[in-house]
């Protein structure tokens, strides 16, 4: 039988590098540095919300914010990473204290399997940040990097459209 | 080793006291999983871990067909950091698995038959361990030449690539005056590609052993929970009660967990190890590791009368099932049994093959078969329009099936039957009132969006229509019950079942109809595992049907018992009381006592067993009532079509669905717009290319799943009349929206461009070329 110590294999550099997710910094020691930022944020700190569904950047699964741009986090070396603000869907607003988009998304009736959902409430509130009153064909365009399998997306875009209504307001 | 951390959710859902009444069978209230799925919360299968779990991974053949010469594991077993290595001869018991048949090798042994079939496993402590121990291992092939024309399989030229031979099953179906003919004959070849069912959460399980090896808690995304276990403890050689499973998180199903894929892998490397274990597929190996849509060549000769009137039809289907069984004896008499589509049909004759070729296996995908036959019926019905000098409309309505009409079977249609109400509540809905290009001009709403930029002036547009008749429940004399039992206790209901909630929304139903039946306001979902009877599988349209039916059984039950308390406390015959709101409440008097008041420091349970009626098997000549119940759908699809590039952009798709009861509206349309997505899906732009046995786009950047800007407005009617024969008046609504869908689309490209399209999907090349 081998070393079952080893916790990573045992080529390649293994440094400790800090990450600052969601307010906090995170000391990621003994990890090897071909990990990407999801894997990181889910085996080594625990961090569940971010999905991997195509592992390519096709799908939007593990959207994360680093310097409040909207990126895969499979496609980011986690050690690539370092210095730089990172939100996850778990830094999106504090468990049973929905924001007004994670509550929409359950009303207007957007999730299903619920596995593209953390992604697109990523996506979405990023979308609404940039353009707090999007056309229907803007957020069809803008949310187009996320797929979901289940809902042929039609409730979703209900969803945002209810949160970009009550955000000015609740005038139609 | 150190305790688990493996939990699953139980799930509470309360609705204020004092507030009206609400949650219940009609409304559409939110799901219970809603909060913690938005938030991230939710525990997909593949977010499970146990203190010191190892990673597992799978070593699979790259070889459509081929004799394994040799394994060499040392390699492997070199690697520091390697728990495991197993192979078919780690497999102490049964070494193949299989929902009808089992003829599919836990592990290959002696040969291989598909690019991607298990050869091996490894546990290790990282992800990148297990996949340097799998490049160590040697194993040596002879490679043979690929069964990959099921034709072949299906006349017999090939030799047989396994012992079972290369034909699952062939069915005829012969009814009526088989000489009959008519004025009008109208006759095609059409072919279906292989769809994947996609769904997003890939395969992922964790597999806890019992101490000393003698057993093994399995928590796996799957659709059938009882099902599977069985197949794990066969291979495992455990008693099935020695096999616990919980549902991990269900990241959408459609068919493609119906069957094994890495659960016995999983628990086996389990057991070898003593430790718990992970396996994690990645997209390509999800591609390759469950079974897909039926790939299906199918000619079809509609003979009929002058005015439009089908006399007879004439079909052979041929069902590419890949190289194992799963289920395609049951998709093949799917497919056979609904050729005639919701039409009145008197005289038949069908022939169909599911045959054994080296590709992907396939088995259960949303439809299951009937995707395939309604492709090719409704191609059908709008050649006999032309050649009629018909509208589609009108051809549809004409031979539009009733209740009391017989499929080519002879089972009389029992159910509800409107499909004449589906096509013209569908024909009623507005058409698109965006031109072409949109009416802001924005280059992005023209085929092929800003990237592909098509000249305007040459975009044509096109409208296309299909009607779908589909098989509710499992067929075939075939016993799918479902359990459940309900513990009523002061004046909040527990439920609890193996239901698989793969994203459809049971666990939000199943609190209707507790709410509904016991007058509660608070349920509790307890787990759902393998503790009680089993649900059936979460697939055939069933689970509102069957595992609905015995969540309301049981909660009848319980009613029963609590009404027969409050009638000796207050000396009331049980017969005259009923449940108004939160009340007990006595029908001929003034007595009134809240539920909760009622059932105070008390328990009341129940268990309950909901069955259909039973179904009989085919005879040779396909005859005989071999399915449970059926649901019906319209579809009118509007496309804009560029011929010139061949791209397609489906602008608006009007459906009319046939659900019996809508017990929950909000769910009833999620369930329409995701059917639609992946009929849309199946018409242009879905499809696994294999090219000598070889997968040649086992990822999402190949294998094209329509996005936001891909899918059309939906506008749906619900048709709603209670089928006397549904436990709670409510026909499954999951695969209806996906049948009649791909045919609307290709009916209305070729509308658009004058061109015979036999072919889905339709690709560019089909267009231009």
């Amino acid at each position: 039988m081998s070393d079952t110590t080893a916790a990573v294999p045992t080529t390649g550099s293994n440094q400790m590098y800090v990450l600052h997710v969601n307010g906090v910094d995170h000391e990621i020691r003994d990890a090897w540095l071909g990990e990407s930022l999801l894997y990181v944020l889910r085996e080594r700190l625990g961090l569940m919300g971010s999905k991997g569904a195509c592992e390519q950047g096709e799908c939007g699964s593990c959207s994360v914010l680093v310097d409040d741009e909207l990126v895969c986090g499979c496609l980011v070396l986690a050690a690539s990473a370092t210095g730089q603000r990172i939100v996850t869907i778990e830094g999106v607003a504090p468990v049973g204290a929905p924001s007004d988009v994670q509550q929409a998304f359950v009303d207007a009736g957007a999730v299903q399997c619920g596995f593209c959902t953390p992604g697109l409430i990523m996506a979405t509130h990023a979308l609404l940040d940039r353009s707090p009153e999007p056309t229907e064909y803007e957020i069809r365009e803008e949310l187009s990097g996320n797929v979901c399998r289940c809902t042929g997306y039609g409730r979703i875009i209900e969803a945002v459209q209810r949160v970009a209504v009550a955000r000015r307001g609740g005038a139609a | 080793m150190s305790a688990t951390t493996a939990t699953t959710t139980t799930t509470t859902t309360t609705t204020t006291t004092g507030a009206p009444v609400t949650g219940r069978l009609g409304d559409s209230p939110v799901r219970p999983d809603g909060i913690a799925k938005v938030q991230g919360s939710f525990a997909f299968s593949g977010d499970l871990s146990a203190d010191g779990s190892l990673w597992g991974a799978t070593l699979r053949s790259p070889h459509p067909y081929a004799r394994i010469v040799s394994i060499d594991l040392s390699g492997a077993w070199a690697i520091n950091g390697v728990e495991a290595v197993v192979t078919a001869e780690d497999v102490p018991g049964k070494p193949t698995y299989g929902l009808i048949d089992q003829d599919q090798p836990v592990f290959a042994s002696e040969y291989v038959r598909y690019v991607g079939e298990p050869v091996a496993a490894v546990a290790a402590n990282h992800p990148e361990t297990c996949r340097r121990a799998l490049a160590a291992i040697r194993v040596e092939y002879e490679v043979l030449e690929p069964l990959t024309d099921p034709e072949r399989a299906a006349d017999g030229t090939f030799p047989p690539i396994h012992p079972n031979g290369n034909v699952f099953r062939h069915q005829r179906i012969v009814r009526g005056d088989t000489e009959a003919t008519g004025e009008v004959v109208v006759e095609s070849d059409y072919e279906i590609g292989m769809q994947d069912q996609a769904f997003l959460g890939l395969e992922a399980a964790l597999a806890i052993p019992d101490p000393g090896g003698e057993g093994v808690e399995l928590y796996v995304a799957t659709q059938w929970l009882h099902e599977d276990r069985g197949q794990i403890a066969a291979c495992l050689d455990l008693p099935a009660e020695k096999v616990r499973l919980t549902l991990g998180g269900v990241g959408g199903a459609f068919g493609a967990r119906e069957d094994i894929s890495l659960q016995v892998h999983t628990c086996l490397l389990a057991l070898r190890t003593g430790r718990p274990v992970r396996i994690a597929y990645s997209r390509e190996e999800s591609f390759l590791g469950h079974v897909h849509r039926h790939p299906a060549r199918i000619w079809m000769r509609h003979h009929a009368t002058r005015d439009g009137k089908i006399v007879k039809i004439e079909a052979r289907i041929v069902m590419d099932g890949g190289a194992y069984a799963s289920t395609s004896s049951a998709v093949l008499i799917n497919a056979v049994t609904h050729m005639q589509g919701p039409y009145k049909c008197e005289n038949a004759v069908v022939d169909g093959w599911a045959v054994r070729t080296n590709h992907l296996p396939c088995g259960a995908m949303r439809g299951f078969g009937v995707v395939q036959a309604c492709f090719a019926h409704e191609g059908q019905m709008d050649r006999l329009a032309a050649a009629c000098g018909l509208d589609p409309v009108e051809i549809r309505l004409r031979n539009a099936m009733e209740t009391g009409d017989r499929l080519i079977t002879g089972q009389v249609i029992e159910n509800v039957a409107p499909v004449r109400e589906c096509i013209l509540e569908t024909a009623a809905l507005p058409l698109p009132d965006e031109p072409v290009g949109g009416h802001d001009g924005d280059p992005m709403r023209l085929p092929g969006g800003a990237g592909l930029t098509a000249d305007r002036s040459h975009i044509r547009r096109g409208i296309g229509w299909g009607v779908a008749i589909k098989n509710l429940m499992y067929s075939e004399g075939f016993d799918d019950f479902s359990t459940a039992r309900v513990t009523l206790r002061d004046g909040v209901a527990s439920l609890k079942f193996a239901t698989a909630e793969v994203g459809q929304g049971f666990v939000t139903l199943a609190g209707q109809i507790a709410r509904s039946v016991l007058g509660v306001d608070d349920v509790v979902l307890e787990p759902i595992d393998t503790t009680v009877g089993s649900a059936g599988s979460t697939s055939a349209s069933r689970q509102t049907w069957m595992s609905g039916g015995a969540v309301d059984g049981a909660c009848r039950l319980v009613r029963e018992q609590l009404f027969a308390h409050v009638g000796a406390q207050h000396g009331v015959d049980p017969l005259r009381l009923a449940i108004d709101g939160r009340d007990v409440v006595d029908t001929m008097g003034d007595l009134c006592v809240p539920v909760a008041q009622a059932t105070a420091g008390l328990v009341f349970e129940d268990t309950f067993e909901h069955h259909h009626r039973p179904t009989e098997e085919l005879d040779e000549n396909g005859q005989g009532n071999c399915h449970t119940a059926f649901a019906f759908v319209a579809h009118r699809a509007v496309v804009d079509v560029d011929p010139e590039l061949g791209l397609v952009k489906v602008v608006q798709i009007a459906t009319a669905q046939d659900v019996g009861r809508a017990l929950n509206p909000l769910s009833v349309i999620g369930q329409i717009e995701g059917g639609i997505a992946q009929g849309v899906g199946l018409a242009v732009m879905e499809e696994i290319v294999q090219i000598d046995g070889r997968v040649r786009n086992a990822n999402f950047t190949d294998y094209l799943l329509p996005t936001f800007l891909d899918m059309p407005d939906v506008v749906a009617t619900l048709i709603e009349h209670p089928d006397p024969m549904a436990p709670l008046g409510a026909k499954g609504v999951g695969e209806p929206p996906c049948i009649s869908s791909t045919p609307a689309v290709v009916a209305a490209i070729r509308d658009a461009i004058g061109k015979d399209l036999t072919r889905t999907p339709v690709r560019p090349s089909d267009i231009v070329f």
